[in-house]
């Protein structure tokens, strides 16, 4: 795979990532694998329970074992002066918003609420201190199902907050589609649960924070998928620090998945305390503690209806929620179930009047945020459900009842009634590539076939769309954002040609340094080689939101696209009077600047470059240097659709599902890289289907985690999972200059409905409506035997 | 995750080991480590003293003589599964311990270990009932035998005393006409068997049974001989037919455990199917 | 307290005292200051730790240090002498990582996965691979990887 190559060619080429020879050798450096001189390390003390008053702390045995540097609780950080607050960063109408501090003061709201802190000189001394600690704990009543805890005497996570209801929330028009039911051939009604999911970054999160006391400048290191949005909330709400004395390095990072998103109690807690102790501080999440911390995804009740006419055109979709915010409000939480999930509920469909009800519900657990695709592969999950249940309903074939319909191709833009506005799509055009590729009639025979030989096969459809590529700053902002979510980019043309690109995002596995560079090369027509990337350290980089909701190629990418677009016009200016041309009459052609019909006089950007940092001879009105900075803030959300079909068979003595064939047809746009886009398929299909058959995080009645370590949680393992067959149509984004949409998340999305359904058709014979996930065989059984 | 201290020793005798052991009542024993330190690591475990017994060589080594198969305690997992003595003596003992863990487990685990843990939802306890093996101890007292059938006493207790060793693993080589298989249910986060049904069968020159054995890991508190599964297969023809009514008829594992992957009542069901699945091989084998 | 023990690490000999506690993965990480090898759990599930010890994949985060004394381990850093190991350079190849967390564990139990069956079937490969998670990749490029490393070694 030599030559990695040149020039414009390198956008859409199917580069191998320059980030893997440090990576495959064990030489790049995450988080815990930095060591400062002088580094102590820092242990959280975690409730046991899921609800507790917290009557007394005694640190004194602790504090006096051997290496134990210091023992802190909420009362010293607030002795300390310091704000100490976990804020949340989307406000919705009367939501109530009820305090977060990096340490629980009198009350633990979940098992793993941080109490206490221990600092000590080595990590075995400060697991061994903690058991040490003694807490007088009174244990109270816990809840953990969302729906449950909405009832009347239910116990309360927040006094603040009556029927531990945080917000209550709509979007569609409720009389319409009442009316819209009135007139129904076919309900399809169907109750939903979506199962709680824990991200499994394979990376634990982690931080070393190193505080300097002279110069009064934090220097923290984290596991981040955005190092500015913990920059502005350390400095707003946790530490008080001023924002530019503190800067955030995302050093490799391991996955994140959403995970690494949230602004944490425990990264604050690390900065605090080597604020207080004088030296750097390292805080390692063990996996079992990053199972009872880590923002958890999904946790949904529902009940959705869908009613049908009787030609099979939906004519409305009635969706109700009760949705886990668990036991505060995390940093993004609110806008996951409402503006990520209601918004989606009109798919790829023409349908014509739809209502959401939402209840975002305090539970007594881990805090419940984004999680890949984030409120999207809920809403898909809701709405390729009833789809296949109205296709029962109706005795329609799933496929059909889904062509039928589709918006079709030339009603882009195409407003739904829940607010977005799909800007350009051909469904049917998908459909019909996975169809064909899969060989549904086929398969449609086969399966009869082996019905009658006792054998269960099943196929299931998810023709999804997402809005992603987060986002137009006023949209969000009118909704409640307190961000914004442009992107930021520096494409800076060193004075021989070589370009170093700065990026707002923060990557953690998306191979941004190749793909980035990919885009400037083919914008600037200079080798790909001579192009470094760096992001990820808002000391280098001063401005950015960082990488997730599938935005660092549709929105990051643009402001890379925008910068070098700068840089190209700059040049432009200088070569023309160079070349003692009118720049309108200049060519810009594989990195060189000439006059129409003279391509052997030409200036190359690297000849630019050079007279642009000597400076001798440069047009008036002209500064010396050759470099731009871009703030691209989108025209709307990007939406990536696309058809995923998994074929499954189904043991009816067991209910074992083995899953056989998994086929996506995704359409993101133009591609940068195809490898890397099918490597974003596959990892997201994977958790997708884990999300179907395996994963599931399970709390008791009193809101005890029983799935609290890698031994129960079941993260897919090889041997679960079949290779895939991808495929994709292209209809390029119409309002970014890089007609690119998001793909990251796109598999996580699309598969669970594909396989679900897939699940229930192949129980067709038994008249099973649904199963819920993770479907494992013991559903399956007891569903086949009543 | 971080273990507690603990003291630390590695006798280069058996001798030596016991004595330790019964020095330091709440010291452990450390083989291959792949039970023992997990739970420390959770500080599930916190043993004042671990004894090393990895490097004592009477602990090692496979052997076959006067139709008995001995495996040293401190044999691993990918020893016994790629054995080829082990293979043709004790076919189901290979089979279960390929099945344990992964790979880099398979290379650490060992057989004493194993059954000395006496996890139920392990591989190797039911697969040492069925094949009727014999477990010899060491202690400060001197040696002994103990079947497979007492040594298992409850959820990971067995009938070792606390300065006890396991040492060897005995088993009735197998002779002509006899068949086992191995199957497993396995839980998708762990890896451990939700239900393990091992099954030999001897048949007849005329291909009648002459016994046959069904027993189960994962099930319940301990592993269990289905016995009166096996009882009723006697004699029979072994066909499918016959399996699965002796299996429907017979099989009923009265303190069956559930968790959330699979329910008491579930697990029974899987120990129907898994247990007839694995008596069908064994007979096609036989 | 201490304990001396002795280990080849990379063809070089290291010697440290270290407490019995210590896990040979902290050994490697934090006393030959070797991290490559990851940590991604604590019961012994995810196979980011995998490492040779004496020819051997096992999971470092689960060998006491002093068991590994006077044994030869091998970690990501030392698969290969300045050149990519076979392994190395088909998962580059084929994309078999993203985020890179589990890849060197991931790539050792390839090795070992190859020492043991050169050429095995995709259904092996998996199978041989469920001592390590990926939460990245779908494991669809890294059984890739692993079929191209078996025709390259195999050559």
């Amino acid at each position: 795979m030599a030559g990695e190559s040149n020039g414009a060619g390198v956008f859409g080429s199917s580069i191998r990532r320059r980030e893997d020879p440090e990576l495959i050798t064990g030489h790049a450096k995450y988080t815990d694998d930095l060591q400062l001189p002088g580094t102590v390390y820092c242990t959280i003390l975690r409730s046991p329970y899921a609800h507790a008053k917290i009557n007394s702390i005694d640190s004194s045995e602790a504090e006096a074992l051997d290496g134990v540097i210091g023992v802190y609780t909420a009362a010293d950080i607030e002795e300390s002066g310091t704000p100490g607050a976990i804020p949340v960063g989307w406000l919705l109408p009367d939501m109530k918003i009820p305090d977060h501090t990096m340490l629980a003061k009198d009350t633990a709201r979940h098992v793993g609420d941080g109490v206490a802190i221990v600092v000590a000189e080595d990590q075995y001394t400060a697991h061994d201190a903690l058991e040490l600690i003694w807490v007088d704990y009174e244990a109270l009543d816990g809840i953990a199902d969302p729906k449950k805890a909405t009832a009347d005497g239910a116990p309360l996570v927040h006094d603040m907050a009556p029927n531990n209801i945080a917000f209550d929330w709509e979007i569609g028009d409720k009389e319409k589609t009442d009316a819209a039911f009135a007139g129904a051939a076919h309900v399809a009604s169907l109750d939903i649960v979506n199962n709680r999911l824990i991200p499994n970054a394979m990376e634990p999160r982690a931080a070393l924070a190193d505080y300097n006391s002279i110069t009064g400048e934090l220097t923290l290191y984290m596991t981040t998928q955005n190092p500015h949005i913990h920059r502005l909330l350390m400095s707003l709400a946790s530490l008080g620090l001023p924002e530019h004395k503190i800067r955030v390095i995302a050093p490799e990072v391991g996955g994140g998945f959403g995970s690494k998103i949230h602004h944490y109690p425990d990264e604050a807690i690390t900065a605090w305390a080597s604020m207080q102790v004088g030296r750097p501080v390292k805080w390692t999440a063990t996996r079992t503690e990053t199972y009872i911390t880590d923002a958890h995804g999904r946790d949904h009740v529902t009940h959705a209806e869908m009613a049908v006419d009787a030609d099979g055109k939906f004519l409305g979709l009635r969706v109700d929620t009760y949705a886990a915010m668990g036991a505060y409000l995390s940093t993004f939480a609110p806008a996951v179930p409402t503006y990520l999930y209601g918004t989606l509920m009109s798919g790829e469909y023409d349908l014509p009047a739809i209502h959401c009800h939402v209840y975002g519900v305090f539970t007594h657990t881990t805090p419940v945020d984004a999680y890949r695709g984030a409120g999207r592969p809920e809403a898909t999950f809701v709405v390729e459900r009833i789809v296949d249940e109205a296709a029962r309903v109706s005795g329609i074939d799933p496929a059909e009842i889904r062509r039928r319909n589709f918006v079709s191709p030339d009603n882009f833009p195409y407003p739904t009634q829940v607010a977005l506005e799909y800007d350009s799509g051909n469904y049917e055009g998908a459909l019909d590539k996975a169809l064909a590729a899969i060989g549904y009639d086929d398969f449609r025979r086969d399966q009869a076939a082996a019905r009658s030989d006792g054998k269960y096969l099943g196929i299931g459809l998810s023709t999804y769309i997402e809005a992603c590529g987060l986002a137009p700053s006023a949209v969000v902002g009118s909704l409640g954002a307190q961000a914004g979510q442009w992107e930021s980019a520096v494409v800076r043309v060193h004075a021989t040609g070589k370009v170093t690109v700065y990026s707002g995002c923060s990557g953690h596995g998306q191979g941004h340094e190749t793909t980035f560079a990919q885009i400037v090369a083919s914008a600037l027509g200079v080798p790909y080689e001579d192009i470094d990337v760096i992001e990820g350290d808002s000391g280098v980089m001063p401005h950015g939101w960082g990488t997730y909701g599938s935005r660092s190629a549709a929105t990051g990418g643009s402001a890379i696209a925008s910068a070098a677009e700068k840089v190209v016009d700059k040049a432009r200016t200088i070569a023309a009077h160079l070349l003692e041309a009118a720049e309108e009459d200049l060519e810009f052609e594989d990195g060189n600047f000439f006059v129409k019909g003279s391509p052997d006089q030409a200036q190359s950007l690297p000849d630019v470059a050079l007279q642009a940092y000597l400076a001798h001879n440069l047009p008036k009105g002209i500064e010396p240097a050759l470099e731009a900075t871009s703030f691209y803030d989108p025209a709307n959300f990007v939406f990536p659709f696309g058809t995923h079909i998994a074929i499954v068979e189904v043991c009816a003595s067991t209910g074992h599902v083995e899953l056989q064939r998994y086929l996506a047809v995704d359409d993101v746009g133009n591609v940068i890289n195809p490898m890397i886009v099918d490597g974003q398929v596959h990892g997201g299909i994977a958790q997708g289907v884990g999300q179907s058959l395996f994963e599931t995080a399970v709390y008791d009645e009193g809101a005890n985690l029983l799935s609290g370590t890698m031994l129960d949680y079941a993260v897919p393992k090889a041997h679960f999972l079949p290779s895939f067959e991808t495929d994709r149509t292209v209809t390029p984004c119409p309002h970014n200059p890089l007609g690119v949409k998001g793909v990251g998340e796109a598999g996580t999305i699309a598969s669970p409905a594909a396989v679900v359904n897939a699940v229930v058709d192949a129980l067709a014979p038994f008249g099973i409506a649904h199963i819920d996930m993770p479907v494992t065989s013991e559903k399956v059984w007891n569903a086949i035997n009543g | 995750m971080y273990p507690s201290k603990f003291d630390y020793h590695r006798p280069s005798s058996v001798q030596e080991a016991v004595q330790i052991l019964s020095a330091n009542p709440d010291a452990k024993v450390l083989a291959g480590g792949h039970s023992l330190i997990p739970v420390m690591k959770l500080r599930l475990a916190t043993p004042s003293a671990l004894v090393d017994i990895g490097r004592i060589d009477a602990l090692q080594g496979i052997s076959r003589s006067n139709g008995s198969l001995r495996i040293g305690a401190c044999v691993t997992y990918d020893e016994i599964a790629n054995s080829s003595t082990v293979q043709e003596a004790a076919p189901l003992l290979a089979e279960a311990a390929g099945q344990i863990g992964d790979r880099q487990v398979r290379y650490r685990g060992t057989i004493g270990g194993n059954l000395s843990h006496a996890d139920p939802a392990s591989d190797l306890p039911a697969a040492a009932l069925a094949l009727g093996a014999t477990l010899h101890v060491t202690g400060t007292g001197g040696s002994r035998s103990i079947s497979a059938t007492s040594f298992f006493v409850d959820l990971m207790m067995t009938a070792l005393q606390a300065d006890e060793i396991l040492t060897e693993v005995e088993i009735p080589a197998a002779g002509a006409g006899t068949g086992s298989a191995y199957a497993k249910w396995e839980h998708p986060a762990s890896g451990y068997a939700l239900c393990g049904a091992a099954a030999v069968v001897t048949r007849n020159a005329d291909g009648s049974c002459a016994s046959a054995r069904l027993c189960f890991n994962g099930v319940s508190s301990t592993a269990v001989d289905a016995s009166a599964v096996g009882a009723s297969l006697a004699g029979s023809d072994l066909s499918d037919g016959a399996i699965e009514s002796a299996v429907n008829d017979n099989l009923s594992i009265p303190d069956a455990t559930g968790d959330m992957f699979a329910s008491a009542g579930y697990r029974q069901e899987l120990a129907k199917v898994m247990g007839a699945s694995a008596l069908r091989t064994a007979r096609d084998r036989a | 307290m201490g304990i001396s023990i002795e280990l080849e690490v990379n063809g070089a000999s290291v010697s440290d005292e270290v407490e019995p506690r210590l896990l040979l993965a902290h050994f490697l990480r934090e006393n030959a200051g070797l991290t490559g090898t990851k940590i991604g759990c604590d019961t012994s599930q995810c196979g980011s730790c995998t490492i040779l010890l004496d020819g051997k994949a096992v999971k470092s985060c689960t060998v006491l240090a002093v068991q590994a004394d006077g044994s030869a381990v091998t970690t990501i850093e030392g698969l290969a002498n300045g050149d990519y190991h076979p392994v190395q350079q088909a998962f580059w190849d084929n994309h078999g990582l993203q985020c890179g967390f589990c890849t060197p564990g991931m790539i050792i139990s390839c090795v070992d996965l190859l020492s043991t069956n050169p050429q095995p079937s995709e259904d092996e490969i998996r199978h041989g691979l469920e001592g390590n998670l990926c939460r990245c990749t779908g494991y669809h490029n890294i059984v890739r990887a692993v079929q191209d490393a078996a025709e390259t070694m195999n050559g």
